[in-house]
């Protein structure tokens, strides 16, 4: 299926769920979707048989500034060689967004490494630690009003 | 061996200083710590290897600090390594060394402005006697290094000092 079959179909099947699509004139297709219901798409996008996303490829966090931030879910299927990406934006001050670890394993360390470097909370996540930071880190780096700690273990961080 | 191969005729007796004699043995034998943390530690292991040869100097890796006299930190140390570089040096028996190798461990190198988890300098958590500059340092940069160290242990002294 191409990219916009593959949008028709989300459509038919969740018309109050995509905010946004973009599939033509883009390298990566992509639909925005209604945080809230980011899971039973992803749910329902593995299980279809036309569409069948069987790997996750990525999943990334997003700092758009000005309070918004973001998840970006890069979907691939090896059996009908087709691709697709998901969007979904949040507000800064309550970065809630389903987990979909019960859906691809695969994000269970890519959604720490969001939470880690963006603060974005995964709910239903079975393990929200930080991934690569220590666990007594203050603050979330890649967000652009980060500042950095003046001192950590009594050792000094900036230059 | 190098310094006195093939310098007696027979058995013979030598006399010298006993901060001579234990200095050369100290700087001829400087066993390193392996603190291989990033591209540095490729350069250091072509050090070690066959071409650049460090054991023609004496100079071994250890992988443990309680048989190791120098430390050559070698890559970039992350806030989070920096804690276990520290206890490391700790377990080292005296008297030892530090040589900090390359860009990151002098000053935090690329890292020093918006590198939030590097420590800008290995000289924040621990003592060092020489710093190698390069990113990364070739190999002959980090013998001269080591030669720089030698040079510093053959000034030491040993001996307790009356007031």
């Amino acid at each position: 299926m191409n990219a916009i079959q593959i949008l028709e179909k989300l459509k038919s099947k969740f018309p109050d769920a995509i905010l946004d699509a973009k599939v033509e004139g883009v390298i990566e297709p992509y639909a925005k979707i209604k945080p809230e219901l980011i899971k039973e798409v992803c749910q329902f996008m593995r299980d279809d048989e036309e569409l069948n996303f069987d790997y996750l490829m990525c999943l990334s966090g997003m700092d758009y500034g000005k309070g918004v931030l973001g998840v970006v879910y890069n979907l691939n299927s090896i059996k009908h060689k087709h691709k697709f990406t998901l969007k979904v934006e949040v507000a800064s001050d309550a970065p809630n967004v389903p987990s979909i670890e019960s859906i691809w394993k695969t994000a269970n360390w890519h959604e720490r490494e969001a939470y880690d470097m963006f603060g974005i909370i995964f709910i239903d996540h079975p393990d929200l630690r930080r991934m690569l930071l220590p666990d007594d880190w203050e603050g979330h780096p890649l967000r652009k009003d980060y500042q950095v700690q003046e001192f950590y273990h009594g050792m000094k961080v900036p230059y | 061996m190098g310094l006195l191969d093939k310098r007696f005729e027979s058995e013979n007796i030598v006399i010298t200083t006993m901060d001579d004699l234990l200095n050369w043995a100290r700087l001829s034998s400087l066993w390193f710590m392996q603190f291989g943390l990033a591209c540095c530690a490729i350069e250091m292991m072509a050090t070690g290897a066959s071409h650049y040869d460090l054991d023609r100097f004496g100079v071994m890796p250890r992988a443990t600090p309680r048989q190791a006299d120098v430390m050559i930190v070698a890559g970039t140390v992350t806030i989070k390594m920096a804690e276990r570089v520290k206890r490391l040096y700790d377990q080292m028996a005296e008297p030892r060394y530090v040589i900090s190798m390359g860009s990151c461990s002098n000053c935090g190198g690329p890292y020093w402005e918006h590198g939030y988890h590097v420590l800008k300098g290995v000289d924040r958590v621990i003592p060092v006697d020489v710093y190698v500059p390069g990113c990364p340092p070739r190999p002959e940069a980090l013998l001269e290094g080591i030669l720089k160290l030698q040079e510093k242990i053959r000034r030491q002294s040993l001996v307790e000092k009356k007031v």
